[in-house]
């Protein structure tokens, strides 16, 4: 598994390094012709919710699997802070779960971030009340609605008591109910001083969530702002428009 | 004709009277089979996972080799079991020639490439499933294998089953390196080939339908047990 | 992981174990298939093995195997029959005390119809000429056997040459070949031993037995404890002696078939120069 670099860098200023969870230097990311991630350089704060935007398809995926190491940049390089490296956890826009039960899923987790396993039942009671899935923790993960799974991959990237969660659309085709359970999981987690990145189309959402947004489009960063001026003040027309509802080419 | 209805009568009266040989016989047969399927299941299910997820220089002739292999001529391999176990070949000391362990040996590299490639097959559609989900959380080799190795445990039934079948019909290899001793290395397929070569074909027919009707026994009880297992694990 | 690595390496030596068998005391002999085929050694061998306690493993293999076998020191004295090849067996230091045993002969067996009119000949060299004419398949061996061997030395003999669409090779042991023979309505050479027994007879019947020519001696040849120290020599020779011994040889002459005598026993040493 291609893991992400860890070492201090230079390019970098001393500050950043010391602030920042994630620095990407220089990503490009291509598949034949096409340019996914191009040239990406940026870094992510420490603390809070990060949120990143930007249309269908303007390698939002790509980036977060870039930044966990599952997909290996054809250049530039991703730096996890040392407090973060190893300490990661991804929660998919479409949940991949095994072929287990709720609870095998939890137990599988729990076993492979190395709990011992007396400790795994009360710990895996404990995720299956946050995910808000008593009582199904008998049935085949792959049967669960698609809201439960959802919730399940939540809790199942909480098992290894992550430092950073990298977030993909996690409460994309849920209703209102289950988006705002998986909001409150994800509040609740952030206040436990977890680093989050939130890839999210959801404004309402970002308003609620974000501490900080990066909007992406056609594999290049255009803005990166804290939250109210993102939102109150885009600066590039492509933001506006997105806000606006347009859909961008 | 004749010796059809002969034949049917002969496995007919074998079974209903118990005879103690084929009692022996049969035991032995189920002994080596099971015991030679378990070790290609031991060797074989690692060994496939392991040529399913890892990459590494060699991989793709090893699992040409592995598919290949699965058309080992039994005789061929008998043979060459024959001499490395012969007393002055590299393991005689063992004394294993002419033992049911020989034929073990012989019944196990028969059946192993089988359990490989079959279980390779089958285990590189789940890891094309499962891959992104294990690497993101971070497991470590052993443990994507044994998570691919357990999920596929059903679809890996079916692997068993072609093994078994191999083995427990199976008489070229095990003739030469059991060497069909009375109650001690015959089994159903060598003794089958006994009667034949004896001209008692209406015996050596009757136990090809005995061994046929275990055959099928076999394969509806592990169906069976799969099926229940598989409800188990989910109830 | 090492504990995993244990149990797997646990596990395999379990399943390569075997239990026991017993702690009888046992020899392995070598033998040719027709001994085996005509049921001799299930009724001899337990005159043997309930007065002595040492079992007898047979395994059942043409001659040149079972030779080869002993060669290899896989076996702890040999029953064959092709005197030449016996001879070669002790000369090359892997065979000693070779005994005459005892004999029957070959005979050459049919269709009961005859096509080849070989039922009212007198002698083999005529018969041999008849079948090379072709009017039914002959069926040889072609395994290297004592019975193959001894079947080549007869159109050599003759000075018949076996090319031809008539000659069938087989590659096969007698039982097989006789199956074959049945199924081809043809003629081939047999033991009278493996005839005798054999069940899958149909309309085939023996047409030619007489003559000094197809006498068939049985051979009896302990592996030589020097060339294969693993061998089991004491009670191989309490075997051979045994066998050799007017108790084993009388228990021979009382082996039958339908009332028809398989095996005459002839033993005694034989001495090669
Ligand atoms: N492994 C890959 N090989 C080739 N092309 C890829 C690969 N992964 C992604 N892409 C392409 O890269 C582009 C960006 O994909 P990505 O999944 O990152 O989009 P996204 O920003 O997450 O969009 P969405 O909002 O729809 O999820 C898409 O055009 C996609 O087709
Ligand atoms: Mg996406």
């Amino acid at each position: 598994m291609p893991k992400a670099k860890i070492l201090d860098l230079n390019d970098f200023s001393e500050q950043k390094k010391q602030q920042a969870s994630i620095i990407c230097s220089s990503l490009s990311f291509q598949r034949g012709e096409k340019e996914i991630l191009s040239d990406i350089s940026t870094t992510f704060p420490k603390t809070g919710i990060s949120v990143i935007m930007g249309p269908n398809g303007a390698g939002k995926s790509v980036l977060l699997r870039t930044i966990i190491g599952l997909l290996k940049p054809d250049s530039g390089y991703v730096i996890l802070n040392p407090e973060f490296a190893r300490k990661t956890a991804l929660v998919f826009q479409r949940p991949v779960l095994i072929r287990r039960t709720v609870y095998g899923n939890l137990h599988h987790a729990l076993g492979i971030a190395g709990v011992p396993r007396r400790q795994r039942r009360s710990r895996i009671e404990e995720l299956i009340a946050i995910g808000g899935l008593t009582g199904l923790e008998n049935l085949p993960a792959r049967s669960l609605s698609g809201g439960e799974q959802q919730r399940l991959q939540m809790v199942r990237a909480l098992s290894s008591n992550p430092k950073l969660i990298l977030l993909d659309e996690p409460s994309a085709s849920l209703d209102p109910q289950s988006t705002h359970a998986i909001e409150e999981i994800i509040k609740s987690t952030s206040d436990k001083n977890v680093k989050l990145v939130l890839v999210t189309h959801d404004i309402g959402q970002a308003k609620r969530l974000a501490d900080d947004v990066t909007f992406i489009h056609k594999g290049k960063i255009l803005e990166q702002n804290s939250s109210p001026d993102y939102f109150n003040s885009p600066s590039t027309p492509e933001v506006k428009s997105y806000l606006e509802g347009d859909l961008l080419v | 004709m004749n010796t059809l209805t002969e034949a049917f009568l002969q496995s007919f009266q074998l079974i209903i009277t118990l005879d103690e040989t084929l009692v022996e016989v049969v035991l032995l047969s189920l002994s080596v089979t099971f015991k030679a399927v378990s070790l290609a299941c031991l060797i074989g299910f690692p060994l496939g996972t392991a040529l399913a997820v890892l990459k590494f220089p060699g991989q793709k002739t090893l699992v040409v080799l592995f598919n290949s292999f699965m058309g080992l001529p039994p005789v061929v391999v008998g043979l060459v079991v024959y001499l490395i176990l012969s007393a002055n070949g590299p393991l005689g000391p063992l004394g294993l020639l002419y033992t049911p362990t020989a034929m073990i040996i012989a019944q196990t590299i028969l059946v192993t490439p089988i359990i490989v490639a079959h279980s390779r097959q089958i285990i590189v559609l789940l890891a094309e499933e499962y891959d992104e989900t294990l690497r993101s959380m971070q497991a470590s080799r052993m443990d994507i294998m044994g998570t691919l190795l357990w999920d596929s445990r059903f679809s890996l039934f079916t692997t068993v089953l072609a093994g078994l079948g191999r083995a427990f019909s199976e008489v070229g290899a095990v003739m030469i390196v059991g060497g069909n001793i009375n109650h001690f290395t015959r089994i159903m397929t060598t003794a089958i080939a006994l009667q034949t070569a004896r001209g008692d074909l209406a015996l050596a027919l009757g136990l090809g339908i005995i061994l046929l009707v275990l055959t099928i026994s076999i394969n509806a009880l592990a169906y069976g047990l799969k099926t229940t297992w598989e409800k188990h694990s989910y109830a | 992981m090492t504990k995993i690595l244990t149990g797997w390496v646990g596990l395999v030596f379990l399943l390569l174990c075997t239990p026991v068998h017993s702690s009888d005391e046992y020899i392995l002999l070598q033998s040719t298939t027709s001994t085996q085929n005509s049921g001799l050694y299930e009724f001899l061998l337990p005159h043997f093995e309930d007065g002595h306690g040492v079992k007898v493993k047979v395994v059942a293999v043409g001659t040149g195997q079972a030779l080869y076998n002993g060669s290899r020191c896989n076996g702890d004295i040999v029953i064959v029959h092709s005197p030449a090849d016996e001879r070669e067996f002790v000369e090359a230091g892997y065979g000693i005390d070779p005994h005459n045993l005892m004999y029957n002969r070959f005979v050459i067996v049919g269709p009961s119809s005859d096509p080849a009119g070989i039922g009212k000949i007198e002698t083999l060299r005529e018969a041999f000429a008849k079948l090379s004419k072709g009017p039914a398949p002959f069926v040889s061996r072609g395994d290297d056997s004592g019975t193959h061997k001894k079947e080549l030395s007869l159109w050599n003999k003759y000075e018949i040459s076996t090319t031809g669409d008539w000659y069938y090779e087989v590659g096969s042991g007698m039982g097989a070949t006789l199956n074959i023979t049945v199924g081809l309505e043809g003629y081939t050479m047999t033991d009278l031993g493996t005839w005798l027994s054999f069940a899958n007879k149909t309309n085939h019947v023996i047409l030619y037995e007489n003559g000094s020519e197809l006498f068939n001696q049985y051979g009896i040849i302990m592996v030589n404890p020097d060339h294969c120290p693993n061998v089991n020599s004491e009670p191989a020779r309490e075997f051979l002696n045994w066998i050799v011994s007017p108790m084993g040889q009388q228990l021979i002459a009382q082996y039958k078939i339908d009332g028809e005598q398989l095996f005459y026993p002839n033993a005694s040493p034989k001495r090669y120069k």
